[in-house]
């Protein structure tokens, strides 16, 4: 089940890339575009990608929508602070690396994780280690774990468990 | 009319980048190099790419495949260049308070045989 999801989903990304690469728009294009698309995502490796993870229901999908504006929120925040900070006559920096833990457990959602961590104040995502993450904090707030997961970890885990566990 | 509000949105997305090299100019190391390298330059990107898309609409949707492809992987590049970063943290002269991820690196090194994200690793004494 979980197979024919991740080559549905990879011959859907496969075609929309390739519709919006063609655009404008003809019949011989698109069709040519679907054969190629349907081809690749039936090769052997395709089985194992990580789309297979993205849960399909409508309250998934739903999440994943709102997810991408608290995302846009996130990284516009996380731009004003870089302003902020860089122009700041004293440079308010103070900088360390804390621990924070993830109940994610699939591949698709601590990549995006580590990624939506890595674009917002202040945070980027240095290494992985079994439920762990660790992360370099520009100026470290609390250096408690538990904190620490609570302020950076908390608001994007509630979403991505939703879409994909 | 849109020619005018694409150049303007591009503006402010080159805005953007010009925070980056301040900030890769005036961070002490590495590290906090990254912090205004990888966010200011994603958001510039961002902004300056559906600033030719709204100057031109013909290319709306392939602005819209660089965008998808550069927040999918401009945090990744600059996780291994944090990774190689903090591997070298003692020769950049990275100042690091705490540094998680160095403890647990110094207890697996001397010998703690539990994996890093367990506290309490038993002893076998």
């Amino acid at each position: 089940m979980i197979m024919i999801k991740a080559r549905a989903l990879g011959f859907l990304g496969l075609w929309t890339v390739w519709l919006l690469l063609t655009a404008p728009w003809n019949t011989q294009e698109a069709v040519a575009g679907a054969l190629v698309a349907l081809l690749i995502s039936l090769l052997p490796f395709s089985a194992a990608s990580p789309l297979g993870d993205l849960k399909l229901s409508p309250k998934a999908l739903a999440w994943l929508v709102a997810y991408v504006f608290v995302f846009i929120k996130a990284l516009v925040q996380s731009n004003l602070d870089v302003a902020f900070r860089v122009l700041h006559p004293k440079l308010p920096i103070d900088p360390g690396i804390v621990k924070v833990k993830t109940r994610l457990k699939t591949p698709l959602g601590r990549l995006l994780l580590a990624n939506s961590i890595t674009l917002t104040p202040g945070t980027i995502t240095v290494e992985m280690r079994g439920d762990d993450l660790y992360i370099h904090w520009i100026k470290v707030a609390d250096p408690d774990p538990e904190a620490a997961t609570a302020a950076i970890v908390g608001n994007f885990e509630k979403y991505l468990e939703v879409i994909c566990g | 009319m849109a020619g005018i509000i694409g150049a303007f949105v591009s503006l402010i997305g080159a805005l953007f980048f010009l925070l980056a090299a301040i900030g890769l100019l005036r961070m002490p190391d590495a590290l906090n190099r990254m912090q205004a390298g990888t966010k200011a330059t994603t958001l510039g990107s961002i902004l300056f790419l559906f600033g030719i898309g709204i100057m031109q609409p013909d290319y709306l949707g392939r602005v819209f495949i660089l965008v998808v492809f550069i927040v999918l992987t401009n945090p990744v590049s600059s996780n291994a260049l944090a990774r190689a970063a903090h591997a070298n943290r003692k020769r950049i002269g990275a100042v690091l308070s705490p540094d998680a991820l160095a403890d647990d690196e110094a207890r697996i090194a001397a010998g703690d045989r539990g994996t890093a994200g367990t506290k309490e690793a038993t002893h076998g004494a």
